[in-house]
Parts: structure tokens; C-alpha cells; sequence
């Protein structure tokens, strides 16, 4: 991964010292809550219920075990012993002190990490495929790209203080794995037909409270012009994006107003001025930042593992983890592993800071010193051969990392909702618990198959719940918590918004609701269907009527 | 005590500013989504009665709205000739008009672009456009809510004076100048990404 040289370690270092300032002023009185609000959400913190909340960046989900065993020190000494990994590959604390806050940012940085950007109006924490660089469907590495594409949004002057925050996703695979199509600019890597790199641009796509796929602003961009065209795309959002209305301010609503024609007429206007500036990337920078990304040293393995093979014939315990949870790999004879953050009954995407450390000292052991967060809120050991994958589902189940449930109904994607969040409509997490314990059934949950179930306190969308198979989204009713459910939305390639299947439900009707659309769908069902397939193939029509049947029979 | 910074030292003003008086219910409208409406509709940023009521200092150096310019121009040619004259624009009027009222953008010796709530970033992509798209290469100063934490980003886009609000220290500001002393990207005031100005080698272990 990106190792900072001494550059990278001055603008961190410089924003410590800036941010430190900052603070002083903020608590001296120099400054207002109005004033510096901007400047602390531009250091990812939040003012929530019960104390801030620190949003911490991973760039592209990519961490050190170093790194990570500094996140669990950080959680242990300045928070509550424990920290949530978001939607956006970030880390969030929950508990920490305003006034810590720079000390914080000061250890950070010793490991190469900052909180920039992470909040507030502008360039965001860039996201990618979990599986970056091993993906067997992999056409293009997006990393050192997005690498470049950190460092270029990072503090860029002219895009400092946007409309409303613009979020980027980069990708390059068949599958689409990135979400590229529900960002602000979406960049799909691909081989042109000189087998040259080239991107497909989407832009204006996004959740919240209007939620839209993105439409295709260019088809073909060849890949040293991805910051100039950015900043023509970007510019013309920043002028004339609304700065009126919060809720009308993200780049989908002016896309939308002006049409992507005459969206994109002014944008490839702007390009034409900036075409070739020096932001333009040479071969020689996209070198080396992408000697940061070459392959693992490998050894040479057989493709099959023996030891492997015996332990999956003999522990049905191991075998249904292994089903779930081992994703192939480029390379002959190594694995990914995702660790689940979805035990039932827990918060879905925390972790406490032993189970960051221990699971710091398995990439350490097990998988060149790295790891990732997946946008699904689980960490990710990407290369790991398959001999160890007995050790290593041993050591993750001894610390609750191994729930055999990724991909399934309980692997919940969730937002921390009206526990932590002070936009939120409604609780989310409660949810996810009940529905987890609902389903606590390891063999019914593995029948019930893929599918993916998506929680958000309030129409911010944190938890994407519009692209769950199932979304279920808080919202508020004469002052109390309803929820409101979708389904048929799903993230890829074939990407949609889901279909609102009627009025909304009170919390303990939840495991209930999600009960009944389970029950429509394995009675409907054909033998090779996943959920969303015979939502598409039936639609919405016979859930609606079975969940509402009963509802009405019940309150009769 | 002047609260004016050109360059990086504190100056006293010797522009004179010109405003737009407001005249009873006037509403003017500011808001970048309006801006897309203007274009479309052709609606003025300020009524002609507003630019007919405005007093015109008879001697000395004027900053004057970019609608003054354009409705009154006969009035201040000669002052534009004695090197008097200097134009002020909101973030929400239009650069293109402003271009097109000149012959030469740089018969000004200062064009200002008031800010009237400091989170409004457009002031940093005219800033930029000013300097790159339209070769503008006197002063170019930012006024308003104009704070020290988005001086550097000022600077970066194009300006080098700043009227720092009233109530705060010009004197403190200085010191946001040099938040940072290598950043990344290529901008206006140097116009070289980090990799284009000084040779990056990879960690020797990567
Ligand atoms: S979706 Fe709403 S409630 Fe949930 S984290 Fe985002 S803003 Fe908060």
C-alpha cells in the first residue's frame, strides 16, 4: 500500500498544527460555532448526541496492521474502547473529547493517517473495491489512481468549500463492486481498444432524500486527464450548484435541472481551458505511486491445499465459515477472507479495540501486514494462503470475527442511526439486532441466500438503504420512530432503487415485515433464484399484499 | 489600524468603496441555483433603481460595482483613464459580464469579489478564472466575510489582498498564509503539482 514520503508527512504534520489552532481559537472564544463548524467537519468531526464524533479517513479501505493497532490504541485511550467502521470505509469514534481531538490527529499521523476531509462540503474519502488487486474479475488496478486522486483533492484550494459534500468512487472490474453509479463522479477503469487505460465517467448519481443512479458524462477518458476533467466537472458544480437549499445542493440536482447534455456541454467548455494543464498525470507519477501497488510477493502454490481440503470435509463449522467468507483470489493457492463485524445481536460495523488488535496481528501473520474495510462495514484480510485459513478462522472465532454470515440476510449494512446520530429520524441499530435475532439460524439463513439488507436512520441514505435488496429507512411520524421498507434495490452493474412497498411500520413490526417478505420470496422462489431475482421477475406486488395481509389481519 | 493585507504585509486602503445603496423591500438575489435562473431568464442582480441612487465620489480612487460600471459607464471612463477606477463583483454576478465591459480587464489596478458569507466557495473558482482564463494580473483582492482560514486557499486561487473582517485580527491572519508549505496540487499561484515541482522518489522499502 502508500507509504508517505516526506511530503505526505509535512501536510499531515501542518495540519495537526493547523487544526491544533483551530481548536484553541474555537475554545478561546476567537472563533464562532458558525465559523468553526466548516473548519472541524473538514477534520471529520461531528457534534452528535452524547459527544462528538470523530470520523477517521482509510483511504480506499486500505490499512497497516501498524495502522490499525494505533486505531484500536486510539479507541482504547480517547473513546470507549471501541470504534465503527462506516459505509464509506471509514473508521468512526463515538465518545472522543473536542479538546483531544488534536492530540488524536498528532498520534495519527505518526502512522500515516488524518481525519481530512472526511466530513463537511467537499472532496471526500475517495472509495473503492474491497478487492482491489486480487479480484479475479480485476481489468484494472484503480488504487494508484485513487492514490493520486487523495493527494489531488486534498486541500484543493478551489474546491475547498463546495455546495454540499462530493463524494468519488473508483473502479475497475466486470463486477462492479464500488457503488460507481451512486456517487457525485463515478470512475469505471477499463482497457480501450488499444488496450490502453481508459475511464467511463458517471456522474450525479447519489442516495439521500432523492435518490438517483448516475448518468455517463463521457465514455472515454484516457486516464492522465482524470484531475483536469474532475476539476471541469467540479468547477461548474461549484459555481453553479445551489448553495439555497441544503437539500437541493448535491451535483445530482444540478445535473438533473440542466439535463446531462447541456451539463455535460458545459463541462467539456471548461475541459477545453483545462485539457493538458500540469495537473495532467505523467507516466512517470502514475509510476510511482504505482510501485505502491504491485502484487504481494507470492509463493509459487499448488491450487489446492490438502490440509484444507480435510478440514473443510471434517468441520462443518469451518466449511460453512469457509462458504461464506473465502473469496477467490488472482493468485493460485491464496484466498481473501472477510471477518465478520455482524455478529448477531451487535452493532453492525463495530469493533472493539482487542478484536482490532487481534485482527491487526492476523494480517501481520497472515497477509503482508495488510487489510481492508469493505463498504459492507467487515474488514478484509486479502491475501492469505489457503493453508492458514484453519489458524486463521480458529483465532477469528475465539474473538466473534468469524459469524458465518457474509453476504447473508444478518450481514446488515447499517448506519449508527439515533443512537450516536443527531440528523437521525430514527434508531437503526436496535433494528439490525432484533432482525439478527430473528434469523439466529445459521442453516435458515444459508437457505435463505444471498441477500443484502440495508439500514439508514434518516434519508441522509448513510446505510444506502435505497440499493438494499432490502431497505429499511427511519423516519419520523407527529415525533415518533416508523420505518419505511424498499425492496428491489441492489448495487453492480444492474444497479436500482429500490420500490417503497407501502406505509411505514412501528420498530417491534420489523422482524415481522422482514419475516414475511423471506417467506414470499422462498415460496415463489425458483431453484437458482437469489431474493432479488424474484423481486425482479414478480414484483413488488405479491410481498406488498402478504406483508400487509397480515398486518391488517392482525390489527383487526 | 488597517485591517488590508497585499502580499503578505498590512497596508492602509487607498480605494474607496462604492456600494449599492438598498432601497426599501429590495430582495437581491445571491444564491448559485438563481444564478443558473438569470441565465435562463435574463433577470437583473440589481435593479436600475439601485444603480440610478448611487453617488459616485466625484475625486479620489473608487472600487465600484461591476452593475455601476456597466449602467453609468459614461460617467466613469475618464475616471478608468486616470487609473482611478477599480470594479467589485459578488460571487453570484456573472464573470463573463464582467469580461465583455472591458477591452482589457487589466486597464483595472484592482478588481475585488465580495464575499458575503465565508462559506461560499465560488469565490475560488473566479478567482481562478480571473487569473487563468482571462490573464487578469493586477490586484486582486477578496472582501467581506473574509476569515484567516480560508486565506490560503485565497491565495492559492488567485488573490493577493485581502480586507479581513473588521472584527478580527488582519495582523493573526498573516500567519494562515503559510498553512501549509508543499501542498499537492497545481493552482494558481503555482501552477505545478508536487510531483511536476520537486522529484518524489518512493520509500525505498514500498
Ligand atoms: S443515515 Fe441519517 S441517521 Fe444514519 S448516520 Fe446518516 S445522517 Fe445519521
Amino acid at each position: 500500500m502508500y507509504k508517505y514520503d516526506e511530503i505526505d508527512q509535512a501536510i499531515v504534520d501542518e495540519r495537526v498544527a493547523q487544526y491544533r489552532d483551530q481548536t484553541r481559537r474555537y475554545l478561546a472564544g476567537e472563533l464562532t460555532d458558525e465559523e468553526f463548524r466548516p473548519l472541524r467537519l473538514q477534520n471529520g468531526l461531528y457534534i452528535q448526541r452524547h459527544a462528538p464524533m470523530l470520523r477517521i479517513a482509510v483511504p480506499y479501505g486500505m490499512l497497516s496492521s501498524r495502522q490499525l493497532h494505533k486505531l484500536a490504541d486510539i479507541a482504547a485511550r480517547y473513546d470507549r474502547g471501541y470504534g465503527h467502521f462506516s459505509t464509506r470505509q471509514n473508521l468512526q469514534l463515538n465518545w472522543p473529547k473536542l479538546e483531544d481531538v488534536p492530540d488524536i490527529l498528532a498520534e495519527l499521523a505518526t502512522v500515516q493517517m488524518h481525519a481530512i476531509q472526511t466530513s463537511g462540503n467537499c472532496i471526500r474519502n475517495i472509495t473503492t473495491d474491497q478487492f482491489a488487486g486480487i479480484a479475479p474479475d480485476e481489468i484494472i488496478d484503480p488504487r494508484a489512481v485513487a492514490e493520486i486522486m487523495r493527494q489531488w483533492s486534498t486541500f484543493h484550494p478551489e474546491f475547498a468549500l463546495l455546495p454540499r459534500k462530493f463524494k468519488i468512487a473508483v473502479s475497475g472490474t466486470k463486477q462492479d463492486r464500488a457503488i460507481v453509479q451512486a456517487h457525485d463522479i463515478g470512475l469505471e477503469f477499463y482497457r480501450d481498444s488499444d488496450n490502453k487505460m481508459a475511464i467511463k465517467v458517471w456522474v450525479g448519481g447519489g442516495l439521500g432524500r432523492t435518490p438517483i443512479l448516475g448518468s455517463v458524462i463521457r465514455e472515454h477518458l484516457e486516464w492522465q486527464h482524470v484531475l483536469t476533467y474532475c476539476e471541469a466537472i467540479i468547477r461548474v458544480y461549484n459555481l453553479h450548484g445551489r448553495r439555497d437549499n441544503a437539500y437541493k445542493a448535491r451535483i445530482k440536482i444540478l445535473v438533473k435541472a440542466l439535463g446531462i447534455d447541456e451539463f455535460r456541454k458545459q463541462v467539456e467548455a471548461e475541459w477545453a481551458y483545462l485539457k493538458d494543464s500540469p495537473n495532467t498525470i505523467t507516466e512517470a507519477e502514475l509510476q510511482r505511486v504505482a510501485q505502491y501497488f504491485t502484487k504481494m510477493p507470492y509463493d509459487t502454490l499448488p491450487a489446492h491445499d490438502a490440509s484444507f481440503d480435510s478440514a473443510i470435509a471434517s468441520n462443518p463449522a469451518f466449511a460453512a465459515w469457509v462458504k461464506r467468507s473465502v473469496h477467490a483470489h488472482q493468485q493460485p493457492g491464496y484466498r481473501a477472507v472477510t471477518l465478520s463485524l455482524k455478529p448477531h445481536g451487535r452493532a453492525p460495523g463495530d469493533a472493539t479495540s482487542e478484536q482490532m488488535h487481534v485482527v491487526a496481528d492476523l494480517a501481520e501473520k497472515y497477509s503482508f501486514g495488510e487489510l481492508r474495510v469493505s463498504h459492507e462495514q467487515n474488514l478484509i484480510l486479502a491475501d492469505v494462503r489457503l493453508s492458514d485459513l484453519f489458524s486463521i478462522w480458529e483465532q477469528a472465532r475465539a474473538a466473534g470475527l468469524a459469524t458465518p454470515n457474509i453476504g447473508l440476510l444478518t450481514d446488515i449494512i447499517c448506519c449508527p442511526g439515533g443512537d450516536f446520530c443527531s440528523l437521525a429520524n430514527a434508531k437503526s441499530i436496535p433494528i439490525a439486532e432484533a432482525i439478527q435475532q430473528q434469523f439466529d439460524n445459521l442453516d435458515y439463513l444459508h437457505d435463505i441466500g444471498d441477500i443484502e439488507l440495508n439500514i439508514s436512520g434518516c434519508m441522509n441514505a448513510c446505510g444506502h438503504h435505497h440499493i438494499g435488496h432490502i431497505g429499511i429507512l427511519g423516519v419520523d411520524k407527529d415525533g415518533s420512530e416508523w420505518y419505511q421498507v424498499t425492496i428491489g434495490g441492489k448495487q453492480g452493474n444492474d444497479a436500482s432503487i429500490g420500490t417503497v412497498i407501502g406505509p411505514s411500520f412501528a420498530a417491534e413490526e420489523m422482524p415481522g415485515v422482514v419475516q414475511r417478505l423471506i417467506d414470499v420470496y422462498l415460496q415463489e422462489r425458483t431453484e437458482e433464484e437469489r431474493f432479488i431475482d424474484t423481486v425482479r421477475r414478480i414484483g413488488v406486488a405479491p410481498f406488498k399484499a402478504h406483508v400487509y395481509a397480515k398486518k391488517e389481519a392482525a390489527h383487526v | 489600524m488597517s485591517n488590508l493585507i497585499l502580499g503578505t504585509s498590512i497596508v492602509e486602503d487607498e480605494w474607496n468603496l462604492v456600494r449599492l445603496p438598498v432601497l426599501g423591500e429590495e430582495t437581491v438575489r445571491k444564491q448559485a441555483g438563481k444564478v443558473v435562473l438569470f441565465k435562463l431568464t435574463g433577470e437583473k442582480t440589481y435593479s436600475e433603481e439601485q444603480i440610478a441612487a448611487t453617488v459616485i465620489p466625484a475625486t479620489g480612487k473608487i472600487l465600484a460595482p461591476l452593475s455601476l460600471w456597466i449602467a453609468r459607464r459614461g460617467e466613469l471612463e475618464s475616471r478608468l483613464a486616470a487609473g482611478e477606477l477599480a470594479i467589485w463583483l459578488d460571487t453570484h454576478e456573472v464573470l463573463a459580464d464582467l469580461v465583455s465591459a472591458f477591452d482589457d480587464i487589466n486597464q483595472l489596478p484592482l478588481i475585488a469579489v465580495h464575499v458575503e458569507r465565508f462559506a461560499d466557495g465560488r469565490i475560488f473558482s473566479i478567482g481562478n478564472l480571473l487569473r487563468t482564463r482571462h490573464g487578469y494580473q493586477n490586484t486582486l483582492r477578496a472582501f467581506g466575510d473574509v476569515l484567516r482560514d480560508q486565506l490560503f486557499f485565497l491565495k492559492r486561487c488567485g488573490f493577493d489582498s485581502y480586507l479581513i473582517r473588521a472584527d478580527r485580527s488582519a495582523e493573526d491572519a498573516l500567519a494562515s498564509l503559510k498553512d501549509f508549505s508543499q501542498p499537492y496540487q497545481g493552482a494558481v499561484d503555482d501552477k505545478q503539482p508536487v510531483w511536476r515541482r520537486v522529484s518524489r522518489q518512493p520509500a525505498s522499502q514500498p
